[in-house]
């Protein structure tokens, strides 16, 4: 049961050989039973998972499901969910009950979703491995001793470690797509503007958007349909028609045109990682697509202007927390200064506290040119290189990450050298683009992402072109060894 | 660029951060190689450059002035670490 996919089990309960109550108690006792080896959850909501079950099989049975009535999933825990500790991987927030449902979360309610818990994630979704986390690190289930990636690590966890069939993420720089990379899963990150950002806690606003992780592109499809839509809410969510994601997703792939950066296969990727991309490009060429030659001249600058960018953003994002309204406060401040100081400053993790002063120095007095304004003029170029790229071709292809998962500990010491391993995906985040990561093979047993980079509100496409790979090839039914 | 320990105090300040003695070295170290990384924007020409706030270049959108929530100060306050009587408290501002 466990390894069903989204659209089996969606199947199952209709035809009532399963009913929410049996799969909801499942996953809740898998688990109980085993994410002590993973932290991949932050809270398991056992009692409101039960609750909505029994409701779910009360809809069924009365013939009036929504489209995810009654299937459990897992939520990262940057959604606010009313009345459930929301913590976003933070001490800030370890104490803070959201007094509202995210829009994604509402939309997951009405759909009949199940909420079997809130993931771990990196603190404020600032990391790539999850180390970051106040709650500890995330293990990946396909090899203990290494990072699930970030920041949504919980969630790709959870669903590699067959915990929940489905979980959502958010990507501001890669975090849906490398996560899903190196746990082997489908991942992905929508347009910006396609999926509210109402209710899910800030952290680069022009960056972030919510998706899915999955173990297939159909069960994306799905859950992606219920996630995507304007939203009066958000003042950048853009208000456009959302396609039925499952419509094309058997369209043949005869004269698609995949365009190949060769900027993301230079000599920072891995050989071995290389080979595997390669290998997956020669499947797509099997099933009638045409290679083009592209260029992303820009995309080596993606790291600099992002680490200007993103921390600006939070660095004014993060100012809300100051002690007051809610979230930490510091004992016994001596005046209002260092309620404010001793507040952040006990609460906020070294990663959050870099990331806060490189943005307040970005966008201080006399540096705002040299710093902000430049990185903003860099994302237009980077920008202007995918429009250029996309009058040739359909889809970008090349590899989520330049290596498989590091180990615990690896880079958790040099900043730089872990944001270095978001290479290939936070140029997708500058432009606003959607963008998946897909299972394409292993190197010494650990997993490989192909990342496949769509036009703007493209997404029905990608779904079609990663799901016609999973039709081909079996990577993604992988599951890891050593899980019960 | 190479930040200073004194630096990093101000920046810290502005930011309103409580940051150790110990660490400030720490993270005068991360920071400057943090921006070390930033400056290889330079290595590109941008002086006609149209800079992008929005990767849609959609404008703000406006809503019409009327009231669409309702009060919830009560529950609102609940998250709050010290609220009496309605109010937030913080510490003295005022001699």
């Amino acid at each position: 049961m466990f390894e069903k996919t989204i659209a089996e089990l969606i199947n199952d309960l209709t035809h009532k050989t399963v009913s929410s109550v049996e799969l909801t108690e499942a996953f809740l006792h898998r688990i109980n039973h085993s994410d002590a080896e993973y932290n991949s959850f932050i809270t398991v909501t056992t009692e409101q998972a039960m609750q909505q079950a029994r409701q779910a099989d009360q809809r069924l049975a009365r013939g009036d499901g929504e489209s995810l009535t009654g299937i459990p999933l897992a939520h990262k825990d940057i959604f606010c969910t009313k009345g459930i500790k929301t913590t976003c991987a933070s001490k800030m927030l370890d104490n803070f009950i959201a007094p509202y449902d995210a829009t994604v979360i509402e939309k997951f309610n009405q759909a009949g979703a199940v909420t079997l818990g809130k993931t771990n994630m990196d603190e404020f979704a600032m990391g790539s491995s999850n180390e970051t986390s106040f709650y500890g690190p995330v293990k990946n289930p396909w090899g203990k001793n290494h990072v699930p990636g970030g920041s949504s690590g919980g969630s790709a966890a959870a669903v590699a470690a067959l915990l929940a069939p489905g979980a959502t993420g958010t990507d501001t720089g890669g975090s849906i797509r490398q996560p899903a990379a190196l746990c082997n899963l489908t991942g992905i990150k929508p347009t910006y503007g396609r999926v509210s950002r109402w209710g899910m806690i800030a952290f680069a606003s022009s960056l972030d958007q919510g998706g899915v992780m999955t173990r297939t592109a159909e069960d994306a499809a799905i859950l992606l349909n219920v996630m995507a839509g304007f939203d009066s809410k958000d003042s950048t969510s853009i208000n456009q028609p959302v396609d039925d994601y499952r419509a094309n997703l058997n369209n043949d792939l005869t004269g698609l045109r995949i365009g190949l950066p060769k900027e993301f296969f230079d000599e920072k990727l891995d050989n071995q990682m290389a080979s595997k991309i390669q290998d997956a490009i020669k499947v797509y060429q099997q099933a009638g697509a045409e290679i083009v030659d592209i260029e992303l001249p820009h995309s080596a600058l993606s790291v600099p202007a992002y680490y200007v960018i993103a921390p600006a953003e939070c660095s004014s994002n993060l100012s809300r927390y100051d002690g007051v309204r809610f979230g930490y406060r510091c004992e016994n401040p001596i005046d209002l200064e260092d309620l404010y100081k001793r507040s952040r400053g006990e609460a906020f993790g070294a990663e959050v506290k870099r990331r806060i002063m490189i943005g307040t120095y970005a966008l201080s007095a006399g540096y705002y040119d040299a710093y902000y304004l430049k990185a903003q003029k860099v994302r237009q170029l980077i920008s202007n290189d995918f429009k250029a790229a996309f009058e040739k071709c359909d889809v970008i292809m090349g590899p989520t990450t330049p290596d498989t998962a590091f180990e615990l500990g690896e880079k958790s010491q040099d900043p730089v050298t872990m944001y270095l391993s978001d290479i290939y995906t936070i140029a997708v985040n500058l432009a606003g683009l959607p963008a998946m990561s897909i299972p394409a093979g292993f190197v010494n047993d650990m997993p490989v992402g192909l990342q496949i980079i769509g036009n703007y509100f493209d997404e029905s496409r990608l779904l079609n072109v990663a799901h016609q790979y999973q039709q081909i090839t079996d990577w993604h039914q992988q599951t890891p060894a050593g899980i019960c | 660029m190479s930040l200073q320990p004194n630096e990093i105090e101000k920046i810290a300040h502005l930011a309103r951060l409580a940051i150790s003695e110990t660490d400030k070295s720490v993270y005068a170290e991360n920071l400057s190689s943090i921006l070390d990384l930033v400056e290889q924007m330079n290595a590109v020409n941008t002086a006609d450059i149209v800079p992008l706030a929005h990767p849609l270049n959609e404008p703000q959108r406006l809503r019409d002035d009327v009231t669409s929530e309702t009060d919830q100060r009560e529950l609102l306050q609940e998250n709050s670490p010290t609220v009496e009587k309605g109010l937030f408290l913080v510490p003295k501002v005022l001699e």
